[in-house]
């Protein structure tokens, strides 16, 4: 590094590499939060592999990861509390990041995939598979993934070629979303108690009963689609400004649109296959991460990061605070998220006349 | 000689047609200034020009080719667009915004270079905006936040420059100096300008070529403003009875509007009719 | 004082032009005359349909009570049917329909907003919760022990979200209001979920309930919700001028003598007692308060004077028709009316969505 420097004119540090040819604005703040957050997973991984049921030592979950561990140990670690963990984090990134690109796209806080129909029409195909098809959590992970995609899929294309508004898209997604949502509540009364029950409790969201399958799915989505959209995050700030003005600027709309939705479509379906339609993270995280950096523009890394520690912190609540009872995770997303949002509300009216 | 023109272009939003084969050709290295009444197309022929509204028929042409044809970037390198609509995001500081500009400049990994550092500076102090770099965006007056958008523009470092109503919410004193900057971005600077005005005195004052659209989206006349805008031309375009005369100050023509016969009598007689 | 001029407020889109087809408002007032008439004709139909059906001339004449009118020797059965059932249950419908339009209409003018709909407060997470406390604590099992519950519930969600929107020094902005209400709604829901995921039993009996239906509702039902249907409609039709004022801005309104905050406070009261009366009486119905309102804007523009009896007499049809679709279409089952509403709903506001610049409110 050659030296960070901060630029009078414009916010955030300046950081220069190989001589200037490559250089990168970075906002303090956003890196701070990134860390903070980070660190919050980090020690929710650790708090999440040591305790519990069988308590271990950091020593005894570092060998057992390395293949020194006992039978008990690996069963603990390698099956139960590490697949878990890991799709804490992926879940919660990918929705933060589905959240936050649909939101700036549709310049509406409430543009996200949980509000506009996208998770509960995943959840509609996993009803059907669960109640109608009889099938087990693979194939209530195919059903979520078919259909997330095919509403999507259905919104958008019902939206588009008229001038593709945010707004327009956005009343779609409601309206498909609430039709859904019936069907989903009349599945639910068409099947037998228990079979309900498990479906209700898929409905909720939950990172228990997963394994190893859902981990590497999810993980190669992430991997293929979160570059995509870090990499077009600067074409999303243009946007936000209009479709006209981005124009003027030289980003091609129609296209960053189709490629930033895609992503965005892509990632909510694919987590909530992982662990059903875990409630508010991808409406939440996005807003907390860009109060804390106080960025004008959406902050694709520091709310993955949020949205992974609020996941992580929000299952170890559940599983720990609440054992040996079951809790599914989602009800813990719900309400400290649904908590959070008032005690935000409550302090920001109190000191804003607006 | 010409680097932009619109070819036979048919605009219109969502099936409705604002202009059916208007051709218009923009002289380089001139001051053009696009007038008519409401809703004749002026800014849907900008927008067509910048290449942020497609045309339903015919082509724009950018220094030979379909303007189409190029990638987004490369044409927002040689020509930038201060459009009338445009939405600050909320809680984005001035600086911030003007550096927006710089995006057609800009890669993934080299976001900000001294170049970058030295255009948002010197569109910044042109604009006279310069002291409001870290203020907030939201905390600015309608004129303030227009002189921030034109630095936006500005920063943009385009050899072709369109504006649309650059004027608008500018107190009379700002207005003289957003247009003021304008010629001395084109007699100085060598950029070739376009914005569309309502003002036909100003227009005729600044600008070194006119284009005047008619109702319906056709072009009533083009020229130097001497020679096109006439009182015929005005009665025309606008359906407004006036006068033309030379401008005290530069000589350029004046419009001067007439007054319906009976609102003249009444003000003869000192009496002002509240019945209009 | 300054006066703006009409044009310099927020002119509501549609107004100006007036959609086609509608000339004044002799023709809208025949227009409503025919829908009501619609309206009765779909009650008669919904009596006369069902595992039984009865024709349409015996419908009416039971509908008076009048037996006579009944040939052979059923006729006491179906005089029975028809007067403890199917009659309370058209009506309950038209009542409900006509009140969750209304509810609808009045948020979205009081909000500025297309997408609000009555269930943004929380009135149905809030009767939710407590129709949970109600099946699970106190052991209720009939609908219309449900009732009162849900009517409590729905009002204590709304205060709380008035309480949390008037926070502050400037008080109760339709935004705030919203928020206040999605932030209300996500802490019920995260509550009624966990109660739910305990105890299957009541589970078992609430997912019955959380799907809008109006099987089973009878005379008793319709008694208890109807004073608050009543004052809600019309309480929403004496505000139809103050709304128009309104939508045209705080500043604009203010300007022409209205009294913004009291508008708000009593249009917020209107809808809590519409909505929450409504989801107490059916369950949640979702989406019918946000569409019906847009279709009807589509007719008769967004002047409220029109808009809130139009929407009141097609949301009633909408209903009734919704629930007579379901108990046909798959006998001898019935399918509930929130499904039906949804399913017959959907197509039509995504159509208007699609085919219309989007009318702002």
């Amino acid at each position: 590094m050659s030296g960070a420097t901060g630029p009078g004119l414009v916010t955030g540090r300046l950081v220069r590499l190989a001589g200037g040819r490559v250089s990168v604005r970075v906002g303090p703040r956003s890196v701070a939060v990134g860390a903070v957050a980070a660190a919050v997973v980090l020690v929710g991984a650790v708090v999440s592999m040591t305790t519990g049921e069988f308590p271990l030592t950091l020593a005894e979950v570092g060998e057992t990861l390395v293949g020194q561990g006992s039978r008990a140990t690996e069963f603990v670690v390698l099956t139960l509390r590490l697949p878990r963990l890991l799709l804490a984090i992926g879940v919660g990134a990918a929705l933060a990041v589905s959240g936050a690109v649909l939101q700036s796209l549709s310049r509406n806080v409430l543009g996200s995939p949980d509000v506009i129909g996208f998770t509960t029409g995943a959840s509609t195909g996993a009803l059907v598979a669960i109640i109608v098809l009889g099938a087990g959590t693979l194939g209530t992970s195919v059903g979520a993934l078919v259909g997330g995609l095919v509403t999507a899929l259905f919104v958008v294309a019902l939206a588009a070629g008229r001038g593709t508004q945010g707004l327009r898209m956005v009343l779609i997604g409601i309206g498909i979303g609430a039709a859904l949502l019936a069907v989903n509540s009349w599945l639910i009364t068409t099947a037998q108690l228990q079979t309900a029950v498990d479906a209700q409790a898929w409905l909720l969201g939950d990172l228990g009963n997963r394994g190893w399958p859902q981990v590497v799915a999810l993980g190669v989505v992430l991997v293929l689609l979160l570059p995509v959209l870090f990499g077009w995050a600067r074409r999303l700030a243009l946007l936000e400004l209009g479709d006209r003005p981005a124009g003027a600027l030289g980003v091609d709309v129609g296209r960053t649109r189709t490629v930033l939705l895609l992503g965005a479509v892509g990632l909510a379906a694919a987590s909530v296959a992982a662990a059903g339609p875990i409630p508010f993270l991808a409406l939440a995280a996005p807003q907390i991460a860009r109060s804390l950096t106080r960025a004008a523009t959406p902050v694709l890394l520091p709310s993955a990061l949020v949205g992974a520690a609020l996941l992580v912190v929000s299952d170890l609540a559940v599983t720990r605070l609440f054992a040996p009872v079951p809790l599914p995770v989602g009800i813990a997303t719900g309400l400290v998220g649904g908590l959070y949002l008032v005690a935000l509300l409550v302090r920001l009216w109190r000191g804003s006349p607006t | 000689m010409t680097r932009l023109h619109a070819q036979d272009v048919t605009l219109g939003y969502e099936g409705r047609t604002v202009a059916r084969d208007l051709a218009v050709a923009i002289p380089d290295d001139s001051f053009t200034v696009i007038v008519g009444p409401n809703a004749c197309g002026k800014s849907t022929l900008l927008a067509a020009l910048a290449r942020v509204l497609a045309p339903t028929a015919g082509t724009v042409v950018l220094d030979g080719a379909s303007i189409a044809s190029y990638r987004s970037k490369e044409v927002a390198r040689r020509l930038g667009l201060l459009p009338q609509t445009a939405t600050a995001p909320g809680g984005i500081t001035v600086g911030d915004l003007v550096a927006r500009g710089r995006y057609p400049h800009q890669q993934l990994l080299k976001q900000w270079s001294d170049a970058d550092e030295a255009a948002v500076a010197e569109a910044m102090t042109l604009t006279n905006v310069a002291d409001l770099a870290p203020r907030l965006v939201d905390e600015l007056s309608g004129g303030q936040r227009q002189r921030v958008w034109l630095a936006m523009a500005l920063a943009q470092e385009t050899p072709i420059l369109l504006l649309d109503e650059p004027t608008t919410y500018l107190d009379i004193a700002h207005q003289v100096d957003v247009l003021e900057l304008c010629a001395r971005l084109h007699g100085d600077l060598g950029r070739t300008l376009v914005a569309v005005l309502h003002d036909l005195n100003q227009a005729a004052r600044y600008a070194t070529h006119l284009i005047a659209l008619g109702p319906g989206g056709v072009v009533a006349a083009e020229g130097p403003p001497a020679e096109v805008l006439t009182e015929e031309l005005v009665t025309d375009v606008y359906g407004l009875a006036c006068r033309v005369v030379p401008d005290p100050e530069t000589g350029t023509p004046m419009v001067v509007p007439r007054r319906p016969l009976r609102s003249r009598e009444a003000s003869a007689d000192g009496v002002v009719r509240a019945d209009g | 004082m300054v006066v703006d001029a009409p044009s310099s407020g927020q002119a509501p889109p549609g107004q100006r032009t007036g959609p086609p087809g509608v000339a004044g408002s002799a023709t809208r007032a025949v227009g409503l005359l025919a829908l009501v008439g619609i309206a009765l004709l779909v009650l008669l139909v919904s009596i006369g349909i069902g595992s039984r059906d009865i024709g349409l001339a015996q419908s009416w004449s039971l509908l008076w009570g009048d037996p006579g009118g009944m040939a052979g020797d059923t006729s006491g059965t179906e005089a029975a049917i028809v007067r403890d059932l199917r009659v309370p249950r058209g009506l309950l419908a038209l009542a409900v329909g006509a009140a969750l339009g209304v509810s609808g209409a009045v948020m979205q003018g009081l909000s500025r907003n297309p997408l609000a709909d009555p269930g943004l407060l929380g009135v149905n997470a809030g009767a939710s919760a407590l129709v949970v406390v109600a099946i699970g604590v106190f052991g209720v099992g009939t609908i219309t022990g449900y009732v009162w519950f849900g009517l409590v519930g729905a009002a204590l969600a709304m205060f709380v979200v008035h309480l949390l929107g008037a926070t502050g020094r400037s008080s109760g902005t339709p935004e705030r209001l919203v928020l206040a209400g999605s932030a209300v709604t996500a802490v019920l829901i995260a509550l009624v979920n966990a109660a739910l995921v305990l105890t299957p039993s009541t589970f078992d009996a609430f997912r019955f309930w959380n799907l809008g239906s109006l099987s089973g509702r009878r005379l008793d039902v319709l008694l208890t919700v109807a004073p608050f249907l009543a004052v809600g409609i019309v309480g929403a039709l004496a505000m139809a001028r103050a709304l128009d004022t309104l939508a045209l801005g705080d500043r604009a309104g203010q300007a022409l003598g209205l009294d913004v905050e009291r508008t708000r406070v009593l249009a917020g009261a209107v809808v809590t007692v519409l909505a929450g009366a409504a989801t107490a009486a059916v369950g949640p119905i979702a989406f019918l308060g946000l569409a019906v309102p847009h279709v009807v804007r589509g007719i008769v523009g967004p002047t409220h004077r029109w808009l809130l009896p139009y929407t009141a007499v097609l949301g009633a049809i909408v209903l009734l028709v919704a629930d007579v679709v379901g108990r046909v279409v798959a006998p001898p089952g019935e399918i509930q009316v929130g499904v039906t509403t949804a399913v017959l709903g959907v197509p039509v506001f995504v159509a208007l969505c699609r085919r219309r610049r989007l009318v702002g409110v």
